[in-house]
């Protein structure tokens, strides 16, 4: 068996016997596709960066663009699934308003008057109403779109208005704040990342992973004697992966805490400020670090889990769907519920990061999403898309809307630049694949 | 001739009989009290044009669609088949004509759509898949190479070899077969052929819808024709000619009923 498998990557890497460019990324077994994307992140990064005098690439920009990009990026990757299914939400900005206020509303109006100001149980108790709440209307919405057949179209068009309104009766019209002081880390900034030393063990945890899972899956091809990747392009996957994640916190680490926050720290613990200030490592944000782990779930879920694959089975083709035996009803009813969980999620970071609820909080997230995910490749036709070039999608697009505003465009200018990416990106592919097939 | 008559092994009772079947949709009768059996290692044609209700009457029994009235025994035991999962979970397996399969993912989930193979933490076990979908697939077809292709870029053959692979894996006891050689070539339509042969010896009891008289001809046991809803009749190969066949179809009648005048309206249409 061993023997069999043993000659197999030559084989694979032996193809045709010339080695073009395209022949050794296939070899990788890269979605060309999401190489695509990463190249073109690379090149508005790398864009920006010369623009700006290589001021965009400076640790605090690419941390702050990251921070902003999360809230979308998390709800992507559950539009992802429900457009797989050939559903849409229009409703998750709503939502986000709605559960935003909620936590707003907990933390700075119920909390005082029951259990106290910033208890340490308080944001919990918070955050846990707040996903419970996200799945309950998820699935009101999906029981609405999957056991009574109306379009989610309309169910969710309804919720976009609807749980806006909510959100102005929750709040009487006002901003709420302030949040709980532990909730707000949540939102990132200095205090609200991992530190260096944390930062640092987290890269090493996620390399290791990375790379025990090339291994076993290896392992677990030879078992059945398949075809694997040859082992150069093993070692060089591990490598570039392993290599991007400590550079990640390598930036991460080289953002220092602003001097006067660092000063008041030292102030509160007591420390005595060697000369030229307390220098405190940031690292990595909370919200990115709930950006990856979300990242990692929802890819776990769309692809080693059943109900990814029904999702998929489902947007394939409905029909084999329901006479393959599959609940499809309460497939489709459950990536509502996922949805309203990452808009809890995702609420989470975006209201602490303002430290309160406010009114607009979501407005205009539906579009930013879906923008998100299609850039990313998932396909209205239904059955196809990917949870990393969701994140990738979102990624892509507010870095153009960071890297605009910070050469001092506004954003109705932003606005124009990224529907031209999102169209362009979306008619290069339909191209590709016309092409393609 | 009655359909009591030619059952070969009366004695026993059969696979499958489905009693007294009605299935309407809105005001249109599509199957009309409709009683068919099958016995183990036998293979019944079901022939009718196109509306006759034989795609319906075998939908019935596959849990996709649920029949207004009748009864369906298996083995002599009533039982109630709501949906495919029910059906599934009674050794009834379904080779439809549309295939039936999610042609954005590859062919081991496909044959394992909605009983995927899982490991012990219940996440899916895809190399497991594969590798039965390589040894089912090596008996169907043994040249298929392309595994981790989503079907869509797989010819007609190979979809239908994966189409079938799904039901001959899960090893049925009844299979239905809707038009399944409709879509395919001469080689391919003979492999379909000698699979069904093959399954036959096996005992697995086989429901053959087909528009090919000589399909059917050649591979049913049986043969039962419907027309409008109705069984016109069901006949032993033996004791009837394709001509004779053609005739019910097409006049919704048994051979002796059919009056000259009709026999010769139909040489003329033929």
């Amino acid at each position: 068996m061993t023997d069999v498998a043993g000659t197999a990557p030559d084989q694979v890497a032996g193809q045709k016997g010339g080695r073009s460019i395209g022949d050794l990324i296939r070899a990788t077994e890269i979605d060309l596709r999401l190489f695509g994307m990463v190249l073109a992140l690379a090149l508005i990064l790398i864009g920006f960066g010369i623009a700006t005098g290589g001021q965009f690439l400076e640790p605090v920009n690419l941390l702050t663009l990251s921070v902003q990009g999360a809230s979308v990026a998390i709800i992507a990757t559950g539009m992802v699934m429900v457009i797989v299914s050939r559903n849409i939400d229009l409703s998750v900005g709503s939502l986000v308003g709605v559960i935003g206020m909620t936590y707003a509303v907990l933390m700075a109006d119920v909390f005082p008057k029951t259990i106290g100001v910033n208890q340490p149980i308080g944001w919990i108790i918070a955050l846990a109403i707040g996903l419970g709440l996200g799945a309950f209307i998820g699935g009101f919405q999906g029981f609405i779109i999957a056991y009574i057949g109306v379009p989610s179209f309309v169910v969710t068009l309804g919720g976009l208005l609807g749980f806006r309104g909510v959100v102005w009766v929750l709040s009487g019209g006002t901003t709420v704040a302030p949040d709980d002081s532990t909730f707000v880390l949540i939102g990132g900034g200095p205090a609200g990342s991992l530190g260096g030393t944390m930062s640092w063990i987290v890269g090493i945890v996620i390399c290791v992973a990375v790379v025990f899972l090339l291994w076993n899956s290896r392992r677990q091809k030879r078992k059945f004697g398949f075809p694997v990747r040859p082992m150069w392009a093993e070692v060089l996957l591990g490598t570039i992966g392993c290599l991007f994640v400590l550079g990640a916190v390598w930036v991460a680490n080289s953002y220092l805490w602003p001097a006067g926050l660092a000063s008041q720290f030292a102030k509160a613990r007591g420390i005595t400020e060697p000369p030229g200030g307390l220098q405190i490592q940031a690292g990595i944000p909370w919200p990115l670090m709930i950006v990856i782990g979300v990242a990692i779930a929802m890819t776990f879920l769309a692809t080693r889990r059943r109900f990814g694959r029904n999702v998929f089975a489902y947007g394939g083709n409905p029909d084999a769907a329901e006479l393959a035996g599959i609940n499809t009803r309460w497939t489709i009813m459950k990536t509502f519920i996922l949805m309203g969980i990452l808009c809890a999620i995702s609420a989470a970071i975006a209201s602490a990061r303002l430290n309160g609820g406010t009114l607009d909080l979501g407005q205009g997230y539906e579009l930013y999403v879906i923008a998100a995910a299609v850039i990313g490749g998932t396909s209205f036709a239904g059955g196809i898309g990917t949870i990393p070039g969701a994140i990738l999608g979102a990624l892509v697009m507010q870095s153009l809307a960071y890297g605009l505003s910070f050469m001092g465009f506004n954003s109705p200018i932003q606005n124009i630049v990224v529907s031209i990416v999102l169209v362009v990106a979306v008619g290069l592919d339909s191209y590709n694949k016309r092409r393609g097939s | 001739m009655t359909a009591a008559e030619v059952r070969t092994v009366p004695e026993q009772a059969p696979l499958v009989e489905m009693r007294g079947i009605n299935v309407a949709f809105g005001g249109v009768h599509a199957v009309r009290d409709v009683t068919i059996d099958l016995h183990p290692g036998e293979v019944v044609g079901l022939v009718g044009g196109n509306g006759a209700g034989k795609s319906t009457l075998m939908r019935v029994l596959s849990g996709a669609h649920r029949a207004d009235s009748g009864e369906i025994f298996i083995n002599g035991d009533s039982i109630s088949i709501s949906n495919p999962r029910d059906a599934k979970a009674n050794g009834i397996e379904t080779i439809y004509q549309t295939l039936a399969l999610a042609d954005n993912l590859d062919a081991p989930a496909n044959l394992f759509l909605g009983r995927e193979l899982t490991n012990r933490w219940g996440s899916l076990d895809d190399d497991a898949m594969e590798d039965a979908t390589r040894k089912v697939m090596g008996r169907l077809n043994p040249n298929f190479e392309r595994f981790t292709m989503p079907v869509k870029s797989l010819s007609g053959g190979q979809r239908q070899a994966v189409a079938i692979a799904r039901a001959v894996h899960f090893n049925a006891r009844i299979l239905i077969m809707d038009e399944p050689t409709a879509a395919l070539g001469p080689a391919e339509t003979a492999q379909v052929r000698n699979l069904v042969r093959q399954l036959k010896t096996e005992g697995i009891g086989i429901f053959l819808i087909s528009h090919d008289i000589h399909d059917v001809y050649d591979l049913a046991d049986r043969v039962s024709v419907m027309y409008h809803g109705r069984i016109v009749d069901t006949v032993s190969k033996q004791d009837v000619t394709t001509d004779e066949i053609l005739g019910m179809i097409i006049l919704g009648k048994k051979p002796g009923d059919v009056t000259q005048t009709e026999l010769e309206a139909l040489e003329l249409r033929g």
